[in-house]
This record gives C-alpha cells, sequence and structure tokens, in this order.
C-alpha cells in the first residue's frame, strides 16, 4: 500500500515536473537560423528612429557620461524583487552583442528568449516590443551595428529567490506576455494607428505608468493610469484623458511635452521622464503628435489611489 | 585711553559680528528663494511655449525677454543651494546637488550661456523653434537628476 502511495507520487512528482518543463519551455519567435534574408534586409536610418521610438539609450547607455550611443549598460533598476541590471548591447563582439544575427535581436525583444534560449526578465519590456513589427527590429539591429563598441560587461543582476530562477518566467510569460502582433483598425486614422504602434509596440509607456500585481504584471483594467513607482521613487502619473489623468490636455500639449519636457502648467518634467524626452525629442513632431492622438483615445480611468501628499 | 580704545575696538567687533549673524539670518530662507526663481523660469517658459504650440503668434520681443530671465536666474541660482538648505521647506532638492557640486553647477553655467547665445542666434520665427526646444530640455537635464520625482 505505502509503496504503491510512494509511486504515485512520484509519478505526480514527475508529470508535475513535467508540466512546469513544458509550460516554461522559452518560445522563439524566430527560428535561430531563419535564412540570409532577415540577416541582411535592415536600414540603419531607419533604425535610428526605431532605437529613438523604443528608448534604448534610456537603460542600456552607460551611466555617467554624456553620449547616449554608448551602449555599455550598468544602469540598475531596483524594484521589490532585486536589482535588474542593464547588460551590454553596444556591438563589442565579447561583452555585447556584437555576435548577434538579427534572428537573436528579434527573438530578444518579441519573446525574451536569450541567444542561448533562456528567459530575459520583464524588465527588458519585451512584453511591449512583442508587438513590434520583425523588420523594425532588422532596421534596428542595422544601427545597432553602427555604434561604437563598448568593452566590459554589465554586472549580473541581484535577484531574490524565488525570482532567481529564471525557468520561472515561462509561467510569468504564460500570464503576461500577449505575443499578437498589432493589427492596424482601418476604422481609426493612420496618426492613431502609427501612435499606437509607437506607444504600445516601442514607447513601452504602459511599463511604467501601469500598476501591477504582487507578481509584476501589468492590471490591464488600470492600463496607462499610473500608480507607485516600481523602483520606490514616488507616483508615476496617470496618462488617461481621466479627471486624475490628462484630461485637461490638448493634443499638442502632450506633444509639446514629448518634444520639450513641459507640461502645461510649464512645469519641466523629471526623473526618469527627463530622459525618456530625449527620446521622444528626437523622432519627427508627426509621431510625437500620433502619440498624443492615442493617448487621447485611450480609455479614462481614474487608477490606483494616490496617497497624500506627506 | 588705550583701554577706552581697546573696548571700543571690542564693541565695534562685537557689532560687526552681529551683523554677520543678521546677515545670514536675512539670507537664510534659500529653499524659498531659489523656489521662487524656478517658478520665474517657469513664467518665463510660458509665452514661447504657447508660441511653439502655436497657441498665440511668434513675438520676438517677448522670446528675448524670456531668454534675459533664464541668464538671469541661471546667475543667481547656484548660491542658492548653501550646505544648510539641503532638507526642510518643501524643498525637492536632492542630495545629489552638494555631492555632485560642480557638476550641478556646471549645469547652470552651461544653461546661462546658452541662453545668451539664443539672444544672438534667434532673429525670427524659424530660428526660434530651431533653438528654444533645445534650451527648454536643459531643464530636464537638470531636474531628471536633482529634483525628487513629484507625489
Amino acid at each position: 500500500m505505502i509503496k504503491r502511495l510512494f509511486v504515485a507520487l512520484v509519478a505526480l512528482a514527475v508529470a508535475g515536473a513535467g508540466v512546469f518543463w513544458w509550460l516554461t519551455t522559452p518560445v522563439r519567435a524566430v527560428p535561430v537560423e531563419p535564412g540570409a534574408a532577415l540577416e541582411t534586409s535592415g536600414d540603419a536610418g531607419r533604425g535610428a528612429l526605431v532605437f529613438n521610438a523604443g528608448g534604448c539609450a534610456s537603460c542600456h547607455a552607460t551611466p555617467k557620461q554624456e553620449d547616449r550611443l554608448r551602449l555599455g549598460g550598468g544602469l540598475e533598476l531596483t524594484s521589490p524583487f532585486g536589482a535588474f541590471v542593464a547588460p551590454n548591447i553596444s556591438p563589442h563582439p565579447r561583452d555585447g552583442i556584437g555576435s548577434w544575427k538579427v534572428a537573436d535581436l528579434v527573438n530578444a525583444m518579441l519573446r525574451g528568449v536569450s541567444p542561448e534560449g533562456a528567459h530575459y526578465y520583464p524588465s527588458f519590456p519585451y512584453t511591449t516590443y512583442a508587438h513590434a513589427k520583425v523588420e523594425d527590429v532588422a532596421d534596428l539591429m542595422a544601427y545597432l551595428r553602427t555604434l561604437p563598441q563598448v568593452e566590459g560587461k554589465a554586472p549580473a543582476h541581484r535577484i531574490g529567490f524565488p525570482f532567481n530562477i529564471r525557468r520561472g518566467l515561462g509561467l510569468w510569460k504564460q500570464m503576461f506576455l500577449d505575443t499578437q502582433a498589432l493589427q492596424d483598425d482601418p476604422a481609426r486614422s493612420p496618426e492613431w494607428n502609427r501612435g499606437r504602434y509607437l506607444v504600445e509596440a516601442l514607447g513601452h509607456c504602459a511599463e511604467c505608468h501601469s500598476p501591477r500585481n504582487p507578481i509584476g504584471g501589468i492590471k490591464a483594467s488600470e492600463r496607462f493610469a499610473g500608480g507607485p513607482d516600481l523602483e520606490g521613487r514616488g507616483w508615476v502619473p496617470n496618462i488617461t484623458p481621466s479627471p486624475k489623468g490628462l484630461a485637461s490636455w490638448s493634443k499638442a500639449d502632450i506633444s509639446e511635452l514629448l518634444s520639450t519636457g513641459f507640461t502645461p502648467e510649464y512645469d519641466s518634467v523629471g526623473s526618469s521622464m527627463a530622459d525618456v524626452v530625449k527620446n521622444t525629442a528626437a523622432l519627427p513632431k508627426a509621431d510625437r503628435d500620433a502619440m498624443a492622438e492615442y493617448l487621447k483615445s485611450l480609455p479614462p480611468r481614474d487608477g490606483p489611489a494616490r496617497p497624500a501628499k506627506k | 585711553m588705550i583701554r577706552r580704545l581697546v573696548v571700543a575696538a571690542a564693541f565695534c567687533a562685537g557689532f560687526a559680528s552681529l551683523a554677520g549673524v543678521t546677515t545670514v539670518v536675512a539670507q537664510s530662507n534659500p529653499i524659498a528663494e531659489r523656489q521662487q526663481l524656478m517658478k520665474n523660469l517657469s513664467q518665463a517658459a510660458r509665452a514661447p511655449g504657447g508660441m511653439l504650440k502655436g497657441e498665440v503668434p511668434f513675438d520676438l520681443a517677448a522670446v528675448q525677454t524670456t531668454l534675459k530671465t533664464f541668464a538671469d536666474v541661471a546667475t543667481k541660482a547656484p548660491a542658492l543651494f548653501p550646505d544648510n538648505s539641503k532638507t526642510g521647506n518643501d524643498t525637492a532638492a536632492l542630495p545629489k546637488v552638494w555631492t555632485d557640486k560642480a557638476d550641478f553647477n556646471g549645469l547652470w553655467t552651461k544653461f546661462e550661456k546658452d541662453a545668451v547665445a539664443a539672444q544672438a542666434s534667434i532673429k525670427d520665427e524659424a530660428s526660434f523653434k530651431a533653438a528654444f526646444p533645445v534650451l527648454m530640455r536643459s531643464c530636464g537635464g537638470c531636474h531628471e537628476g536633482y529634483r525628487a520625482k513629484k507625489g
């Protein structure tokens, strides 16, 4: 009897491990060897725009120096799960991503899967980039390859148990990674569709401007409605057209903030948003207007209650 | 006689130091002063900001007035962050202002130089639209690292 119970338990454990293994298997977007066409299809000029729209420099540029094109990594993002350190994505062959194929960058950005087939942490916002077009990633890679090689690897993440088990991220992805490509909505204007692509597939506004649940997933019902800063530095504003958000802002107001960093009250935004403005300021004005058009069209959401000022 | 002179000198010295103390007291609200300067900057940015958004017509004289305010504030501001003003009075200044003082002051110097240069380079609406946003972005350059996040 006991022997039978033991056998059943072992079988259950094995089955459980099997299911875990199956659920957490990293899934690529494109094969590792997708053929030569993808590898050479990128255009560095267009890639510069993708680079700015995606805000790559904000995390990957080497801190404490002025050149935003030196992508040596090292910036720390603190969070309730531990400290994430942005890696070196300069084209250095040993310390950066100089040895990567375009397909590797596609799998990293669209699925959060490394060239070795491991999960990345979603501090790298692939939950947003998952909606990007493969050709945009190819353009981005062409551009990244033109940038200076920076020597030196960034330090490893410092994550506590159980979040330090990368394999477990497969379960997280099952819950929070939506890999559907964005389809243009023909009922909307081309400007709105462009804006949605910039906000939802590249700009990753929602990654900071949304509250998250205890395991770090964005609360869909309060997307873009702001919330406590994950890094523990104050409150991230609501950017939906709610009275608690940007209801009183015109499209021009939003576009202006993305250009100069000034709010309609003529305060200039600080902390991490000041750096985001460096990215959006480098975009064509039409793209900033498109982002504003899309943000104005979001459903108004009040979001979590903001604590009283100290 | 000599004794009297000494006493008088001592008095003078006492008064001088007392006067010194009162000056310090008079200057001891640098937080409020610098907050007012920031508000002046914001006020000054309003008109050109409206011009950038196309809400008000371009006005070169108004832009020049704004640029003078920018340069003026930039020369006064660095002195208003003395070591005894790190906390209190709702200051949003981060400790980095004092730990990275050279960089912080350097940003003010650069802002002043840029504002003065813009007075010469901005001659019409086209040159305004090219140069002014760059100047406005330098506000964020400082707020990014030296001002606490709101809320």
